[in-house]
């Protein structure tokens, strides 16, 4: 695989290589030496140009496990003009000699528009409401893990997955539903009308504006970030009433089924979605989430890097 | 050190295919129990050595071999540790072999100061052996490292060699050569 940069593009056949190989890059976390020399020589550059702590390092941590050199290009997003002056930034820093361009953009299509003019690999970490592919492989791989299942076209076959939130604005929402509806798994929506893309009708989804009545019956409840800035936007009355219809309290946890996942891309809004210490739950997976970020980079890296023309050439 | 196992093994072409037997289920476990008696010889008492099987083919083989070394110290005493190593990640040829993320890495002990050998199917190239050694010093600085393979077939590109052979074996780069506990195999490359 040449780029990472959306999960339709990668595939179903492309997700189950991506999360075996995290198997893989998860056990030499475990080593006693977390590092192998497999990426040796190879330069990979961040390109943020949007604000991110837990992304960037996850990829920089993934790099240097797998021995490649890293560089930090952060810029924000206010200094940044699009078109030239972004084309004019790529081919300089492609010009020194770099192996693949992790980047992050506030616009939309920007990883297939940057790997028009520069022949090194593009990892999407993030562009616009559009995609965020290594995050929902992540959330995969900790779904798949925690169950004891191993990687395959339907290893999240017969789970319930509820993703609650602001879903419109929401890159991990769109990547995440594509990725568990290609292992197999039901997606039910949960958010006001006002927070659901127009688009959602030809989503392989169901959705629902109460969350009372959705979460007794979810395997998996997926909360997301409520970004404050959507309140000036009308899109909901206020913080608190968001909050008491969409929040997970004590007594929503409650309803939740015994074995049901907790989930959070990150950053967390206490007090907004997330009305209880996350810890306190029994199956809290927030901090696992993390920590295999760091194993599906790896794999991620390597499987773009690493790997023949065709991809890292997998044998199962 | 290039003893063949003794037998007339069956060299009869099937009629579906190029594949020769080279060595047969007697043949195998005859040159397991040799190595195994040799290991004894050479690290009188087996004190601190480690038997560390190469993924994937060299597992089951060092399996058997800490199994027959059990065997005949008697199971009364301790038994030899036993560990795997994946080395796909330390390769030099990383781009050319596919990899197999199914493999783990399992030592399960400090390797400061002990004795390693490493067991390994079919010695070809030396790569996966040179690989295995950069991997190794992860897990501390043994005193020695010696090598156990079933087969040694040839085409060394680097300065390795074995210290316990099953059966050295002449073969073309273009040949293949298949080892399990049945028996050895060697047959012409399928192209792709």
């Amino acid at each position: 695989m040449k780029h990472l940069r959306s999960i339709p593009e990668l595939g179903v056949d492309g997700i189950v290589r991506i999360l075996g190989l995290a198997n893989h890059m998860a056990e030499v976390n475990r080593r006693p030496v977390p590092k192998v020399p497999a990426l040796n020589g190879r330069t990979i550059v961040s390109l943020f140009f949007e604000d991110s702590t837990r992304t960037r390092i996850s990829f920089e941590t993934a790099a240097k496990r797998l021995s490649a050199d890293t560089m930090t290009f952060s810029v924000s997003t206010s200094s940044v003009n699009k078109g030239e002056s972004l084309k004019d930034t790529i081919e300089t820093v492609s010009a020194m000699g770099v192996a693949a361009f992790v980047v992050r953009h506030k616009t939309s299509g920007i990883p297939w528009q940057l790997s028009e003019w520069t022949d090194a690999s593009i990892i999407n970490a993030g562009d616009g409401w559009h995609q965020h592919p290594t995050q929902a492989l992540l959330d995969s791989f900790t779904i798949m893990s925690a169950l004891g299942r191993s990687p395959s076209s339907d290893c999240l076959k017969g789970l319930t997955i509820g993703i609650v939130g602001d879903i419109r604005h929401s890159r991990v929402a769109r990547s995440d539903i594509q990725a568990f509806t290609a292992l197999g798994a039901k997606v039910v929506l949960v958010a006001p009308r006002t927070l659901l893309p127009p688009e959602v009708e030809g989503w392989p989804v169901t959705t629902s504006s109460s969350l009372d009545e959705v979460i007794g019956e979810v395997d998996v409840l997926y909360m997301l970030r409520m970004q404050r800035e959507r309140m000036n936007e009308a899109l909901v009355p206020n913080l608190g009433e968001y909050s008491a219809r969409y929040g997970l309290d004590e007594r929503r946890s409650k309803m939740l089924s015994e074995h049901a996942l907790l989930m959070h891309p990150g950053p967390m809004n206490r007090g907004v979605e997330m009305l209880i210490d996350p810890a306190s739950m029994p199956n809290n997976m927030i901090t696992q989430q993390v920590a295999n970020g760091v194993s599906v980079r790896m794999a991620v890296l390597f499987d773009v890097l690493g790997g023949s023309e065709t991809g890292a050439g997998v044998v199962s | 050190m290039t003893q063949d196992s003794g037998s007339h093994p069956d060299t009869s072409q099937t009629a579906t295919s190029n594949l020769v037997q080279v060595l047969g289920l007697a043949d195998v476990n005859r040159a397991i129990t040799r190595i195994a008696h040799e290991i004894i010889e050479r690290n009188r008492g087996l004190d601190g050595v480690v038997i560390i099987g190469l993924q994937r083919g060299g597992v089951w083989l060092a399996e058997r071999l800490v199994s027959t070394i059990n065997h005949i110290e008697g199971e009364d005493k301790p038994s030899i540790p036993l560990g795997k190593l994946d080395v796909s990640l330390f390769r030099d040829d990383i781009n050319l072999r596919p990899v197999t993320p199914v493999s783990v890495t399992d030592i399960p002990v400090d390797l400061t100061g002990s004795k390693v050998l490493l067991v390994d199917d079919v010695l070809f190239t030396g790569r996966t052996v040179r690989a295995a050694l950069d991997a190794l010093n992860q897990y501390g600085r043994p005193s020695s490292v010696q090598l156990a393979v079933m087969i040694d077939r040839g085409h060394r590109e680097l300065p390795i060699r074995p210290d316990y052979v099953g059966k050295n074996l002449p073969t073309g780069r273009d040949e293949d050569v298949r080892v399990s506990p049945e028996g050895v195999t060697l047959s012409k490359k399928v192209n792709g």
